[in-house]
């Protein structure tokens, strides 16, 4: 039998035809057209012209009234050790520089060992490292020169250690599956250096702010949030009936709650159900709310994982003799999350930018930070939408990038 | 079989530890709850409700002032909250859909303006964007000098003054007489295109007697519903006050609702736009081939194809958007506009009551949630394949 | 198969650090719990907590210049802060051992119940149902304040009757709420609250027009104007809504550590009825006089008898000097605003202290 080709014959797509198929192929499409482009010049230009200042207003002091109208990016630029490592001692900036850098390396050595097999480049990196690369060298040109120096070495011992771990990588396969534990002890690595106690100075959790705040709840409440996420899905999908209602009970009445509600109850009730003597920090506190509030979306993507896995597969499993819990570890589990990584991911963005709630709750997170330079400090008073921008920025870049990573993780 | 093997046994003795554990857990927390409250000096009750409130609210639909009950100051807060989510929750499902048509458009501009849309939208948190937009509505010229838009519509940064209808008797009647019209003119719509049906024949070949009365009925109330609402109805203008720079009378959404309802509508609307897309794309292209090669326009095939076979997948994500909005209203509390959220702590802070409150207030967001999905689930009922 | 070897691999590696996180919690536990209240009996004063723990955890606004404000480089100042080094100083012998909190307004009293902070010293108004109800036991009051009013300068509002149809800016949680409907109620004007929880935002919205006044205590009008892009737009209104007297508080049935707390306070204000500054401290070593005598602890067992030392009214005024020297660094000099009720009372003010004997 003949294979018959059955795509469609390409299109001749000069420029022309190509606006004339896409823009204006019907008379209702050519005034959206019209319409859209008149929205987007609109758009760029009172954006271009906002954010790019004339000359007489680039000048710190005695600038024209007429200025106000303008941009002023020093309120952006100046606190960039705010917005990145909050009010950390400045004689210990040290610390941050050297826990940015331990990621940095570690995230290349794991790059290279992933890509051993395989290119370092393919169209997934690609894209997420334009996008990563592209920021960094936006907020490489608007930092103090001490710090550029910092920034342009990190991003050496990036290409090393990537090298270092397509090196080793090929030569050591099975070190890919000891890397989450070499990541499971340099978050508590990172932690001391940032938190500091035991040989270097204490810094405490509760006063780390900034982005370092942001960064250190997103992520440990996620992966705290997974045991207990995973936990409440098998409890929900149980046929013992009193875990079932229980996991039920827990996962609807937490998904009925606000967040904002829930850190509040974290931070308020928390300390009213533990022994006095137990106290937790303010932080601590925040993170176990959004674990406790994470972990019930989370088991709700989970049991969407487990009903798509065929009953065929564990009853399988158990005909070769394997028992209950490997089943369920070995089979069904892997599966099941497999299945469902696009949801985690996306419910993973959406717990990072709910760290935002934390500037609700006095913890001074990056959008924190962003408020008390915004508003605390009169020289940069009115420049909001400078600094939200920059904080959007930021936002999004972590964001977008995960979901690219997830978009491309799926085909 | 030994009996440690056994299935039930073991499944009975892990429910047993379960809830062993469970309680062990309820009684420590409630133990230690009950010891902190001693130590503390603090106590259990709900009877501090009836006290009065004594603080102003800024914004209620019903009336209020700091004599009222504590209570009276919560519900002015959950009926805040109510009309966020509700006006919210209408403008974001319209925004969604547009932009989630948009998304999926043929024109190829409209297409990257949706797509550049969602992402910026869904990959910021909520709360920035919320202070974002509050940060440039501040920035709209003040109560001074207004921007006066035709028909005694003021906007400035105190928010939208527009004119409204006095509550008296008279609009109380006008208002039932529109909603009865506005009822009944679908009903007699419905019945006309049965009675077509019926006679399987275009409206000319209807008995004319039929004919003419139902159009008159549509026509009365057609002509009627204006004219009530422009003449009938006793509107109260707001009047500007250039000297004091002060704007009163008729209706306003102040800054801070509009700002919240606003930021609502266009982060849950990027998400919507998403749901929507799926939805419609889920639908096989031979529906879409299929009723074009009947002969339908492109609108149609839309409207009666497509849009109603997407919607039945697009209700269970839609309705958790919707609870998401509602959940997300709570974020008024950062930007001034008493909902029962901020309503509540600030009782809170006044009474030192943090546990009663906090109860009332999850009591409430869980029963309006409730009430959503039980809403969302009826139109789904509604909407799916009936299988006979 | 290598699978399950990997598996089994992982998880007693995991096994073993969490058996071994699980041991080093169980040690810190032990450790604090020696010095719990609950645990014993004897010594379950916040003091005898402190003094252990080596520092005292203080909760101030860190937003309101002149009380207690934080730069940008983490530093803290303002009559607040000076409060809590003068406890630290009369424990510790050093101004340095406090660590300050930030805590909201609505979290403030939470945090002091829930044992998050030894002492709240963020300009609380001492009420009598804040006393009862609320639950807090009130220090003696280091600010004697009364809520005020600040309007653009070119509004033309200048008393309250002006305010018809306004908005007002007021903070949420807070007895100016209150004040601010009950003087409005007995005047019968009409205005629309415009209640923020974040002083930050509250300010911000006065000074973007959102609302034509804003309502808070005087004090904190004064140091947040001075922090307003053009601090001569705005006036402060000559009218008094009601007292606001500021004072520090801790936590109910724990009469060591408010004593501590009570007296470092009359210290400072003693210190500056006796005029014992910061600077001629040292000329006081060869007082005669009994009663400062006694005061500095040179003479007498008062502070032992409290749980402090005997020289800690000596140490506050070396660290910190006193009272008015707190009231020129942090409020007087910086604002330029007159001390009128926070004089001492031989000045005709209401600052008094109990006799030190």
């Amino acid at each position: 039998m003949t294979v018959i080709d059955t795509q469609p014959p390409k299109a001749n797509l000069n420029p022309l035809n190509w606006l004339k198929k896409n823009l204006f192929n019907n008379w209702y499409n050519t005034i959206l057209t019209i319409i859209s482009l008149l929205f987007i010049v609109w758009i760029f230009y009172s954006f271009i012209n906002w954010a790019i200042p004339p000359a007489e207003c680039l000048t710190k002091d005695n600038a024209p009234r007429i200025c106000a109208n303008y941009a002023d990016w020093n309120a952006v630029t100046e606190n960039m050790r705010l917005f990145f490592v909050g009010y950390y001692p400045e004689e210990l900036l040290w610390r941050t520089w050297a826990s940015f850098k331990i990621i940095v390396a570690l995230s290349g050595f794991s790059w290279g060992i992933f890509s051993a097999s395989s290119t370092l480049f393919n169209r997934a990196t690609i894209i997420v490292l334009s996008v990563l690369g592209a920021s960094y060298l936006t907020i490489l040109f608007s930092v103090g020169f001490e710090s550029q120096q910092y920034l342009v070495a990190t991003l050496f011992i990036f290409a090393i250690t990537t090298l270092i771990g397509k090196k080793l990588g090929t030569n050591l396969p099975d070190l890919k599956l000891w890397l989450p534990l070499v990541w499971f002890f340099n978050f508590f690595l990172v932690l001391w250096l940032l938190q500091g106690g035991l040989f270097l100075e204490s810094v405490g959790l509760d006063n780390l702010s900034g982005i370092i705040l942001t960064f250190l709840a997103a992520i440990v409440s996620i992966v705290l949030c997974f045991p207990f996420g995973i936990l409440l899905a098998l409890g929900r999908q149980s046929h013992l009936p009193i875990i079932r209602w229980l996991s039920t009970i827990y996962i609807e009445i937490i998904r009925g709650l606000p967040l904002i509600g829930i850190l509040f109850m974290a931070q308020v009730m928390l300390p009213l159900v533990l022994p006095p003597d137990l106290r937790l920090s303010r932080v601590v506190r925040a993170i176990a709310g959004f674990t406790i509030f994470a972990s019930a979306y989370l088991a709700e993507n989970v049991r969407g994982g487990l009903q798509s896995v065929p009953r065929g597969q564990s009853e399988a499993a158990k005909a070769l003799g394997l028992n209950g819990p490997l089943v369920l570890a070995l089979i069904v589990l892997p599966q099941a999350l497999r299945a469902v990584i696009p949801s985690i991911v996306g419910q993973f963005i959406s717990l990072f930018k709910d760290t935002s709630l934390l500037a609700i709750v006095g913890l001074v997170d990056l959008l924190g930070i962003s408020q008390s330079i915004l508003l605390g400090n009169p020289e940069y008073n009115g420049r909001s939408v400078e600094i939200y921008l920059f904080v959007g920025f930021i936002y999004w870049i972590c964001c977008y990038s995960m979901s690219l990573a997830s978009r491309n993780l799926e085909k | 079989m030994s009996f440690w093997r056994n299935a039930k046994v073991l499944g009975i003795a892990a429910q047993v530890v379960v809830i062993l554990l469970v309680i062990a857990i309820l009684a420590f927390f409630g133990d230690n709850l009950i010891y902190n409250f001693q130590l503390r000096g603090l106590s259990f009750g709900f009877d501090f409700l009836q006290d009065s409130a004594s603080f102003p609210i800024g914004t209620s639909l019903i009336d209020y002032d700091p004599s009222n009950s504590y209570l009276r100051a919560i519900i002015v807060g959950l009926l805040n909250s109510l009309i966020v989510m509700v006006v919210g929750i209408i403008v974001a499902t319209i925004l969604g859909v547009a932009i989630g048509i948009g998304r999926l458009s043929d024109n190829w501009l409209v297409k990257q303006i949706a797509t550049v849309y969602i992402e910026i939208f869904r990959n910021t948190p909520l709360l920035l964007q919320l202070f974002f937009w509050y940060s440039i509505f501040l920035q709209l010229p003040t109560s001074k000098d207004p921007i006066v838009i035709p028909g005694s519509i003021f906007l400035s940064n105190q928010g939208l003054f527009f004119p409204w209808p006095a509550f008296d008797p008279v609009t109380w009647l006008a208002l039932t007489l529109i909603i009865l019209s506005i009822i009944s003119a679908p009903i007699l719509w419905r019945r006309r295109k049965l009675a077509i049906e019926l006679t399987k024949s275009s409206p000319d070949n209807l008995p004319l007697r039929d004919r003419k009365e139902q159009l008159t009925i549509l026509l009365i109330t057609a002509i009627a519903v204006p004219l009530i609402v422009f003449f009938v109805l006793d509107w109260q203008f707001p009047n500007f006050d250039r000297d004091l720079g002060l704007i009163a009378g008729g209706a306003n959404l102040s800054l801070e609702i509009t700002t919240l309802i606003f930021g609502l509508a266009i982060y849950t609307g990027a998400f919507i736009a998403e749901v929507v897309r799926a939805g419609i794309t889920s639908v096989s292209k031979g529906q879409w081939e299929a009723a074009r090669s009947l002969g339908l326009k492109a609108n149609l095939v839309m409207q009666l194809i497509i849009f109603p076979q997407a919607l039945r997948v697009m209700i269970p994500p839609l309705t958790s958007e919707y609870l998401n909005l509602a959940k997300n209203s709570s974020l008024a509390t950062a930007i001034g506009y008493p909902d029962i959220y901020s309503i509540s702590f600030n009782i809170s802070e006044q009474t030192g009551r943090s546990l009663e409150i906090l109860l009332i207030v999850m009591a409430s967001y869980l029963s309006v949630n409730l009430i959503i999905s039980v809403a969302m689930n009826l139109f789904n009922k509604q909407v799916q394949i009936k299988e006979r | 198969m290598k699978k399950i070897k990997l598996l089994t691999k992982y998880s007693s590696l995991l096994l073993i650090i969490g058996v071994l996180t699980f041991l080093g919690a169980c040690r810190s536990r032990e450790t604090q719990s020696t010095n719990s209240p609950s645990t014993v009996q004897t010594n379950n004063s916040r003091l005898n907590i402190i003094k252990e723990r080596g520092k005292l955890i203080c909760g101030v606004s860190g937003k309101l210049p002149g009380f207690s404000f934080v730069n940008q480089n983490g530093e803290y100042s303002g009559l607040d802060v000076d409060i809590c080094r003068a406890v630290a100083a009369a424990l510790f012998d050093d101004p340095t051992k406090v660590e300050f909190r930030n805590v909201s307004i609505q979290e403030r009293f939470n945090a002091l119940k829930t044992g998050e902070i030894d002492l709240l010293s963020r300009n609380a108004t001492w009420t009598l149902s804040r006393d009862t109800d609320v639950g807090l036991e009130f220090a003696p009051v280091v600010f004697y304040d009364g809520q005020g009013m600040m309007v653009a300068k070119d509004s033309g509002i200048s008393k309250l009757e002006d305010l018809r149809g306004r908005t007002i800016c007021v903070k949420t949680g807070t007895t100016t709420l209150q004040n601010l409907a009950d003087k409005m109620r007995k005047i019968d004007v009409a205005y629309t609250p415009l209640a923020i929880g974040d002083e930050d935002q509250l300010y911000n919205a006065f000074l973007q027009g959102r609302c034509q006044a804003i309502t808070s205590d005087r004090s904190q009008l004064v140091g947040r104007r001075s922090n307003f892009p053009d601090p001569e737009d705005s006036v402060i209104l000559d009218l008094i809504l009601s007292k606001e007297p500021l004072a520090p508080a801790v936590v109910p049935g724990d009469p060591q550590w408010i004593d501590a707390v009570r007296w470092t306070v009359f210290a400072l204000i003693q210190a500056e009825e006796f005029e014992i500054t910061s600077e001629n401290l040292g000329s006081f070593a060869s007082t005669t006089d009994p009663t400062i005598k006694r005061f500095l602890g040179q003479e007498g067992s008062l502070g032992k008898n409290m749980g402090l030392t005997n020289d800690f009214a000596a140490r506050i005024v070396k660290h910190v000097g006193n009272y008015g020297e707190i009231y020129d660094r942090n409020i007087g000099k910086p604002f330029d605003l007159d001390r009128n009720l926070n004089q001492t009372w031989s000045d005709g003010g209401l600052l008094y202290s109990p006799p030190f004997r």
